[in-house]
């Protein structure tokens, strides 16, 4: 295994999601987004051994071939980057686009063993209560996740879209943690360490953290809240008449289905249900769409979602009245889209 | 019928015996994996605890570190640690409540031993790994010093850094979510 850095000047430290141009539901493997902490690592997958340590009965190494013996399943979740929307903390600028503001959170088919197969295999101790998982990746990226998590619907992942994972999302195997801001589920995984209590990692410190206006910060900020956004039409788009549209979008919520999503064709005021395209599965992209006629006026789009556990993707007013304006992370507000008289899409606030 | 450490796997035995399909679920443990010797996973390397677990032998002060940060850490991170181009690592205390908050070693990392864990696994950027145990005790030390948290002279070892006093150490709490609005619902 090599331990290979890569000159952050010499590599695009990301790439985002064209959510304007998809479709359906699921994210083009080779159009998911990638963040990476120090580079992508060339691990040999002949070559590479899970740890499973700390607070276990049983140590175990693993090798690749004997992970995909394990018993496997096949799960569709989004990964969202807990810094996704980020620029929607400041007041919007008209030229920004769905990629450009979303475009940090893609949708794909998992296939991994249950993290908990794992588990179970080591024999966790009764005083185990967290776990600390470790990226061979230059930097040794290091997330700890509570244990009930890692129990109930945490994958280690070693197939995506029906392929092997791509070198850029973890190849050979990464954690796939559903519904929790996208750097828990450490790529390149390499090892997990049963512990005690959470290890307090410079990742969630310094790192993953939200700033609030006292000066205090939220730590363990994990779940992905309920959000949405219309991608067609979106930013820097253009309606070429007036006339019919199908309006469509993504909607999305950490904390299990999408129960509806609703759209506003004047600027939130009033709200209409959207159609849901089957299937509408936990923590997983969901397709709305939405009948409509444009009758060349100037007007703002919007779509909120509300997810089953009732939680309702609020305004960028509602969020910083909580929130201020320094916390980076985990921005839900609802996205608006201006029509010009000429059809030209812009990004506004509503 | 029989798993790789000998053992009866009960679900086809009984779908056997009562004659009926059997569900191909897995029975657990499966076997799979080897046991991992102390001397493996020590070559693993240590995850460094918030109160020093795993903290190896060595101890350095900070004067003993200054020109080992000149030579490895200056470069991104700056002499005085707080002019970049790269993470800031000096000063900002105070500046948390502000619009324009510092969050560096010194005004926001609650935890000392954490800066030890993330020298250790991942600087130099360009070569992880490379620092010895005591280089890493030095340059703590000395970006501890910078942030006026510890002395120049005091001698920083898995003793110490544990017990070093980050000013931000209470500033952390926990996720209070859902906080907004209609989803703002009153928690238990």
């Amino acid at each position: 295994m090599r331990r290979e850095q890569v000159s952050r000047y010499g590599q695009a430290a990301s790439s985002v999601t064209p959510l304007q141009d998809l479709r359906g539901s699921i994210t083009p493997s080779a159009l998911h987004f990638e963040r990476h902490h120090a580079g992508i690592p060339e691990i040999d997958p002949s070559e590479h051994r899970l740890l499973v340590d700390g607070l276990v009965d049983r140590p175990l190494v693993f090798t690749m071939d004997e992970i995909e013996r394990l018993p496997a399943v096949t799960h569709i979740y989004f990964v969202e980057c807990s810094g996704n929307t980020r620029v929607k903390w400041a007041p919007a600028q008209p030229d920004t686009d769905a990629q450009t503001a979303f475009g940090m959170t893609s949708c794909s088919e998992w296939t991994g063993v249950p993290l908990s197969v794992l588990l179970r295999e080591a024999g966790v101790r009764s005083e185990g209560r967290w776990l600390v998982a470790e990226g061979a990746d230059a930097c040794r990226m290091t997330r700890s996740v509570p244990l009930e998590k890692a129990m109930d619907d945490a994958l280690i992942a070693f197939g995506q879209n029906g392929e092997a994972l791509r070198p850029a999302q973890g190849y050979p195997l990464r954690l796939l943690i559903p519904g929790w801001e996208g750097n828990t589920s450490i790529k390149w995984l390499r090892r997990i360490q049963v512990v005690d209590q959470p290890y307090m990692t410079r990742e969630e410190t310094s790192k993953y953290t939200d700033l609030m206006p006292n000066g205090e910060a939220r730590q363990f900020t994990f779940v992905m809240d309920a959000k949405s956004v219309i991608t067609r039409p979106s930013g820097g788009q253009r309606l070429a008449s007036p006339g019919f549209y199908q309006i469509s979008g993504l909607a999305w919520s950490g904390r299990g289905r999408v129960r509806r999503v609703e759209v506003s064709t004047d600027g939130g005021r009033t709200w209409v249900q959207a159609q849901l395209q089957d299937p509408v599965l936990p923590r997983a992209h969901t397709r709305f769409r939405f009948d409509w006629t444009w009758d060349g006026t100037e007007i703002t789009l919007a779509s909120r979602c509300i997810d089953e556990a009732g939680n309702v993707q609020p305004t960028r007013d509602a969020l910083i009245a909580a929130r201020g304006t320094q916390s980076s992370y985990h921005n839900n507000a609802i996205q608006g889209w201006k029509i010009r008289p000429d059809g030209r899409v812009e990004n506004v606030d509503v | 019928m029989f798993d790789g450490r000998g053992r009866l796997v009960l679900g086809v035995a009984l779908a056997t015996i009562l004659g009926t399909p059997a569900l191909g679920t897995a029975q657990v443990p499966t076997g799979l994996g080897r046991t991992a010797t102390p001397e493996e996973i020590g070559a693993w390397g240590a995850i460094i605890g918030p109160n020093g677990e795993g903290l190896p032998e060595g101890r350095a002060t900070a004067a003993e570190g200054k020109a080992l940060y000149d030579q490895r850490c200056a470069r991104c991170h700056g002499v005085s640690g707080n002019e970049g181009p790269d993470d800031r690592l000096v000063g900002g205390r105070g500046t948390l409540a502000s619009n324009q908050p510092q969050k560096t070693v010194g005004s926001y990392w609650p935890k000392a031993p954490t800066l030890w864990d993330y020298v250790n696994r991942a600087m130099p950027f360009d070569q992880p790994g490379l620092l010895t145990s005591d280089e890493v005790y030095g340059i703590v030390a000395y970006v501890l010093y910078l942030n006026d948290i510890i002395g120049e002279q005091d001698p920083i070892d898995a003793g110490t850094l544990p017990a070093v006093e980050m000013p931000n150490r209470g500033g952390f709490v926990a996720d209070p979510r859902p906080d907004i609005g209609a989803a703002a619902l009153p928690r238990p």
